[in-house]
């Protein structure tokens, strides 16, 4: 590890694994975004610390992470709730009543996109396609996707959540 | 019409994406024939008279791009499979890596045994959980069962394939951004030339092709250049094709066709029909979000690079999106401008700007808030876009509002004449 940075920033074990990362690759920089994920399966979330920590690893500056990580929807700087429910509104799903589903769960949730509910449970995301339009309306809820939803399926999908 | 399934010909059996399903099925075959009885040149030759046309988007002959490379070895090659899929309307590779993942990997193999490369990238779209994990297990197996590593089938030729995974940006899957994407950076297109084929990842000679191209491939391998130039309608547009039809349509879904497949045959026989046989057909996209849109009137077009191209748009990435009477073209075009200004990468005035344009001006119609004018605008903003930019993203936002426009023009003066919309449909923003 390059002097300076912050040692406890990640566990033991995903240091090891960000280590294996940097010579998985021709090139060490190719180790950011894997390395990114890493991180974020550990904590959930990318803190600064941990992007300091990374750009010691890989001999960058935090500049250059907090950019690459701006720069991706998939890297969050803030924690999200429990279940992360990306709802697609992009236009298949449009065609098939997304905006019907999603303005069912802002009522049932209470809240609006971007948004987490107070116990942290759920988060509430519009993304766009996700390459399952003929699921429309579809969403994913972490790595799991639900197709041809309705308002009464949503519900559902939603009962059978902890 | 009759047609061989070839890209799905695996996909009802239990556990195709397995290999030893695959096998059963004479998996693995193309690529012995290649690797024990071609050159390399011999295999590249035999792509590029197979006609094959890349699947990704823009439909360059694959074997002419793999020519492009520079003839001195002195920098190691690489392949860069374009697995990121994030064309709205587009979801054709997913079922691919999902169900077949060794039709696309014997592609990749073949593939790179004729570029002359040792590594390959496989760039997922991050969103890909399930892919991802069928394709890694994937990898393993082949490995395990020596289609990968070291000595591949006792030939002496080498190959690793590394699996990439996106994280969440549709640009992306532009040729460039990916590379830059590969190398952990932000995915901002690069300019060109050089071209990748010449300076690419990490500044080697890079081919990138699509997941469904690499599948191609695999057919070529087993069954040879000839048969495959026999398929669809040669000369120029070659072979078997996924399309994805979407929309207003019974049901959607992937659909395997030869190229030049009647657009109303994919409509009205395989997906269905329309989905309210109430509502008719309004328009369809052809060839994925970026593409023009087609209105009702010119529909009567076979599905292939060149009737689409003559047709005034294009094939793209065969995702088919049906509209139906009920179709606000207002609203429609909103829901993909405000796609296009999510994804834009910033590094082109024109394109940051006009997409936040576009935005703005069709919020203002759609609201009836809107003037003679604002429908005149948006094909002018769109004229400023499309050829100024580095990447053709420009061109996948300034198509759509020019085609929309003007099909629909008339539509879209009724929005301002009534201060409101004359559909009614519900609402698609
Ligand atoms: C904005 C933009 C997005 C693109 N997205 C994809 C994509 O998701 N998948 C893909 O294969 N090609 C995509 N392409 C096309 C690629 O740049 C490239 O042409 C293609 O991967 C080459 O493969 P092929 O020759 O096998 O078609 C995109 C192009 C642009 C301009
Ligand atoms: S055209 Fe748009 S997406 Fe492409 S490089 Fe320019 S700003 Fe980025
Ligand atoms: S538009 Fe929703 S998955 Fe494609």
């Amino acid at each position: 590890m390059s002097a300076g940075a912050p040692a406890k920033a990640v566990r033991p074990e995903t240091d090891r694994r960000i280590d294996e990362l940097l010579s998985a690759f021709p090139r060490k920089g190719s180790a950011l975004l894997p390395a990114l994920y890493l991180v974020q399966e550990e904590k959930g979330y990318v803190p600064a610390e941990a992007m300091e920590y990374l750009a010691g690893k890989l001999d960058v500056s935090p500049a250059f992470v907090a950019g690459v990580v701006s720069f991706y929807t998939m890297f969050h700087t803030k924690p999200i709730g429990r279940h992360h429910i990306q709802i697609c509104r992009t236009l298949s799903c449009a065609l098939r009543g997304c905006r019907a589903v999603l303005r069912h769960l802002e009522e049932r949730l209470g809240i609006r996109p971007g948004e987490t509910t107070p116990d942290g449970r759920f988060s509430l995301e519009t993304v766009e396609c996700l390459g399952a339009c003929d699921q429309a309306p579809m969403i994913q809820i972490n790595q799991e996707e639900h197709g041809l939803l309705d308002p009464n399926k949503m519900d559902e999908v939603l009962a059978r959540l902890d | 019409m009759a047609h061989e399934r070839l890209l799905t010909r695996n996909m009802d059996r239990e556990g195709s994406e397995t290999i030893g399903v695959y096998l059963e099925a004479g998996g693995y075959r193309g690529l012995r024939r290649v690797l024990k009885e071609m050159t390399p040149e011999a295999f590249a030759t035999e792509v590029k008279n197979s006609g094959l046309r890349g699947r990704g988007g823009a439909g360059f002959p694959t074997g002419v791009k793999w020519g492009f490379l520079p003839k001195s070895r002195d920098k190691p090659r690489y392949l860069c499979v374009n697995a990121d899929e994030s064309e709205p309307g587009t979801f054709k590779d997913r079922l691919l890596i999902e169900r077949d993942p060794h039709l696309v990997l014997e592609g990749i193999i073949a593939s790179a045994y004729a570029i002359e490369c040792r590594t390959a990238f496989f760039y997922i779209r991050g969103e890909f959980h399930k892919g991802y994990r069928i394709f890694k297990r994937a990898v393993e197996e082949a490995y395990e069962k020596g289609y990968l590593g070291k000595n591949i089938l006792k030939t002496g030729f080498d190959l690793d394939v590394i699996i990439y995974r996106g994280a969440g940006a549709y640009i992306c899957g532009e040729e460039t951004a990916l590379l830059e994407s590969l190398e952990g950076k932000r995915g901002l297109p690069r300019l060109k030339p050089p071209f990748p084929a010449v300076v690419g990842l990490y500044g080697c000679p890079t081919i990138i092709n699509n997941v469904e191209t690499l599948a191609n491939v695999t057919l070529i391998a087993e069954r040879g250049a000839e048969w495959f130039a026999g398929l669809g309608r040669p000369p120029k547009n070659t072979g078997p094709k996924l399309f994805c039809v979407s929309g207003h349509v019974k049901r959607p879904g992937v659909y395997e066709a030869e190229l030049g497949i009647p657009l109303k045959e994919l409509i009205e026989d395989r997906a269905g029909g329309m989905l309210h046989p109430d509502r008719p057909l309004k328009a369809v996209v052809p060839g994925g979000s970026s593409m023009k849109i087609l209105p009702a009137s010119k529909c009567e077009v076979r599905m292939d690079f060149d009737s689409l191209m003559e047709a005034g748009s294009m094939l793209g990435s065969a995702g088919v999106m049906v509209m139906d009477s009920g179709t606000c073209m207002v609203q429609a075009l909103l829901n993909l401008a405000r796609f296009y200004a999510h994804e834009s990468c910033g590094q082109c005035t024109p394109c940051r700007e006009g997409t936040g344009w576009f935005v703005k001006i069709l919020e203002r119609l759609e609201k009836g808030e809107g003037s003679e004018g604002d429908v005149d605008l948006l094909a002018d903003v769109a004229g400023r876009v499309e050829g100024h930019t580095i990447c053709p993203f420009g061109e996948a936002i300034a198509w759509p509002v020019q085609s929309y426009v003007a099909a629909f023009r008339d539509e879209y003066l009724e929005h301002v004449r009534r201060r409101s919309c004359p559909i009614g449909g519900p609402s698609l923003i």
